[in-house]
């Protein structure tokens, strides 16, 4: 199979406009990916699939990933004027990256026996601008799956057939796989509680009552 | 009335080919003994509760091996593996629906508390929150000789009932409630996450 250079390069070839970056995986899988901007995803998804040389006819798994805000901080050289002296003074510095959404495809074709190819689409936020179109038109196998991840993460799909919860029920309003989330409150009785548990549950816990030691003299006699 | 023969007079007769009853004692022999489970499971204790039903097992030595289809015949609900917080409406459902006297075995961790699943979003922490159990079985699964085990705990447990006096059977009891509240879905969770009437856990008392 071709390098996902090439892959990308002769797909920003075929759909004008198409803007990808290759998101590099230095784990032991080396499974890079992908990343296509959401304008042009359904159009590089068909290129993907029909292409001779590839036939990624089979999406064999669909997902989503929950990438919360995150605020690093960085230690920066910094040259200033103290005292009439130019100095190098260490300063801290924060950049704040705003949180989003990603949809992951997992691609194999069966015609020519290779993959996966990895392709994701990145949603603009994670609140009202968590949109992606779908690529259910492309591949009916992720449906389903666009469905779970609307449910659990709460993607929207423009251009889903069918866009209904899945696992939840529909009165359901949260997304339970966002990180940010927080299940109800039922840690009424855990009697082995441990770590995060713990804390919720201490919550519930009602004081044990304070002995004096003097109950136990009484019950000696 | 059986306390009230003596038990020496009464092996005599019955050795003479005469056997001396209570009507009580007459009509829980008939109820344990062929106690309907309804049919259905839900995870993985249900394959246990198929093998304890099947030959190598058999249920049929206790009398309970007609699983009924319809809630409108079974007496006893095996309630075999997880239930999900969407799926415990049915279950209530099916519980109110059985005519009574009924019965519930709690199967397997999942069911009497959530078990593995017990922290997760979608698992509801044990189905006694809203229907009252009988008899539990710990295990995840519990073997078939585990369920055999608690069949034989309900049917001692049915012997033991009354049929007159003030200690008399709950479900002689008309002021006893047998159907119960179904929860409804809610925004975040069921609601109520709980019925307060059936689920009592003990205080925990922590510093």
């Amino acid at each position: 199979m071709e390098s996902l250079e090439q892959i990308k390069a002769r797909a920003e070839a075929a759909v004008p406009g198409a803007k990808i970056d290759i998101v590099p995986n230095p784990g032991p899988s080396h499974q890079s990916s992908l990343l296509i901007d959401n304008e042009h995803a359904p159009a590089v998804a068909r290129f993907l699939r029909i292409d001779p040389a590839l036939r990624l006819d089979f999406c064999s798994n669909a997902t989503g990933v929950d990438w919360l805000d995150r605020t690093v901080k960085k230690t920066v050289k910094v040259k200033k004027v103290i005292d009439g002296v130019e100095k190098e003074v260490d300063e801290t510095q924060a950049e704040f990256f705003p949180g989003y959404l990603e949809a992951v495809y997992h691609l194999y074709s069966m015609t020519h026996k290779h993959g996966p190819v990895i392709i994701r689409t990145r949603t603009a936020d994670r609140a009202d601008g968590a949109r992606l179109p779908s690529l259910t038109p492309t591949w009916r196998s992720a449906e389903f799956q666009e469905r779970e991840i609307f449910d659990l993460y709460g993607i929207r799909f423009d251009g889903h057939p069918d866009l209904r919860r899945i696992l939840m029920w529909d009165e359901f309003v949260d997304h339970p796989m966002r990180k940010d989330y927080r299940e109800p409150d039922d840690y009424e009785y855990e009697p082995t509680p441990h770590d995060d548990v713990l804390e919720r549950a201490k919550q519930h816990y009602t004081a044990r009552p304070q002995l004096d030691g003097a109950e136990n003299i009484t019950a000696q006699k | 009335m059986a306390d009230q023969i003596d038990e020496g007079l009464r092996s005599e007769l019955q050795r003479q080919g005469i056997w001396v009853t209570s009507m009580e004692e007459l009509y829980n022999w008939g109820r344990r003994n062929s106690i309907w489970p309804l049919q259905f499971g839900l995870a993985c204790c249900a394959i246990e509760m198929i093998a304890t039903a099947a030959s190598r097992y058999d249920l049929a030595r206790f009398g309970g091996e007609i699983f009924r289809p319809s809630p409108r015949q079974a007496d006893l609900m095996i309630v075999a593996g997880t239930v999900t917080k969407k799926m415990a409406p049915q279950i209530v459902r099916l519980y109110n629906q059985m005519p009574d006297p009924k019965y519930v075995i709690s199967m397997g961790a999942c069911a009497i508390s959530g078990g593995p699943f017990k922290q997760g979003y979608n698992v509801l922490k044990g189905i006694d929150r809203y229907i009252p159990v009988d008899v539990y079985i710990p295990g995840c699964p519990p073997r078939p000789e585990a369920l055999l085990h608690a069949f034989m705990e309900l049917q001692r447990k049915i012997d033991e009932q009354k049929l007159t006096g003030n200690k008399k059977a709950e479900h002689l009891n008309a002021a006893q409630p047998s159907e119960f509240p179904v929860p409804a879905f809610g925004e975040h969770d069921l609601e109520p996450p709980a019925n307060p009437d059936v689920f009592r856990p003990l205080k925990l008392e922590r510093q």
